[in-house]
């Protein structure tokens, strides 16, 4: 247990489990483009998950507000939709047309896309403290 | 008392597939129905109208909210499922990939579905079709 807990953080911190993060400090640690629900940047998260495949993110996901994705399609939204997510982040500088992006917002969901990789996008939200502790094996 | 919703699912455009869950949603969200209830519905419908959508060229939504439940009907006239059993392992999929590439066909819908309802039936017929019911209970 104590091995997990990274210098700065505090042990309440880890034992809550929850850190809360707004979405604009997700777009700056990813030096992400905004592409709609710039008015939801103060809303806060407190965990994230990372999937190409729709199926496998309604099977385990538990109460994940942040959807990363390199999945370019209107599945990608309505999954989030269904899930109540309140954010898609596409990987790899994916960009989606118009109908997804109106499709996000109208239904208030921020969309963005970043240039990292998967991995690496996942590896500086999870290192920036977007985590819930305790397993999260299915 | 009851209240009975109905959609058509259009089986050639999978863009749209997910609009009549997505429907079903926001109704049972307004009448006040407890949002984790709503979750389930959502999921277990959605997969199994993708399902309809990708398997079986569309068909019929059919929605009935009573007092303490809701049934959930996906009705199609597709090329059915000849073995159920199968059909409902994990990681089963007669999916095409031109369907994986879209972020579905990894065979975890229909455990999915059984996984978010109280209670799935599925009645199917091969060359003549397939309805699954879904029931979630309200609590
Ligand atoms: N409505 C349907 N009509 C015909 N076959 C179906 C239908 N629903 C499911 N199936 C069959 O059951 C299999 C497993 O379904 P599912 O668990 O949803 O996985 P997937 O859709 O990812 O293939 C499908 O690959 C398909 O062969
Ligand atoms: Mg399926």
């Amino acid at each position: 247990m104590i091995q997990f807990i990274k210098s700065g953080d505090t042990l309440e911190k880890n034992l809550c489990g929850v850190k809360q993060m707004k979405i604009g400090e997700i777009c700056r640690i990813l030096d992400a483009k905004v592409l709609c629900g710039q008015e939801l940047m103060d809303t806060e998260v407190s965990s994230a998950c990372g999937s190409d495949m729709m199926s496998d993110v309604l099977a385990f996901v538990k109460n994940h507000a942040i959807l990363l994705t390199g999945l370019l399609n209107p599945q990608t939204v309505r999954t989030a939709m269904m899930m109540d997510m309140k954010c898609i982040i596409f990987v790899r500088g994916k960009t989606p047309d118009e109908s997804m992006v109106s499709l996000a917002q109208d239904n208030g969901i921020v969309m963005m896309t970043t240039d990292f990789r998967m991995y690496t996008a996942c590896g500086l939200l999870y290192n920036a403290g977007l985590y819930t502790s305790g397993s999260d094996k299915v | 008392m009851a209240i009975n919703m109905r959609y058509v699912v259009d089986g050639s455009d999978f863009t749209t597939a997910g609009e009549a869950s997505t429907a079903v949603k926001m109704k049972l969200k307004k009448l006040g129905i407890a949002p984790d209830i709503v979750r389930r519905v959502a999921i277990a419908m959605y997969e199994a109208e993708i399902n309809m959508v990708i398997h079986a060229g569309g068909g019929v939504a059919e929605v009935e909210l009573e007092s303490d439940k809701i049934i959930i009907k996906l009705i199609d006239h597709g090329k059915g499922i000849a073995d159920v059993d199968l059909a409902m392992r994990e990681g089963y999929s007669t999916a095409p990939d031109a369907v994986r590439n879209l972020g579905f066909g990894a065979g975890m819908g229909l455990p999915n579905i059984k996984k978010y309802s109280d209670e799935m039936h599925i009645d199917t017929e091969v060359g003549k079709g397939t309805t699954v019911t879904i029931i979630i209970n309200l609590q």
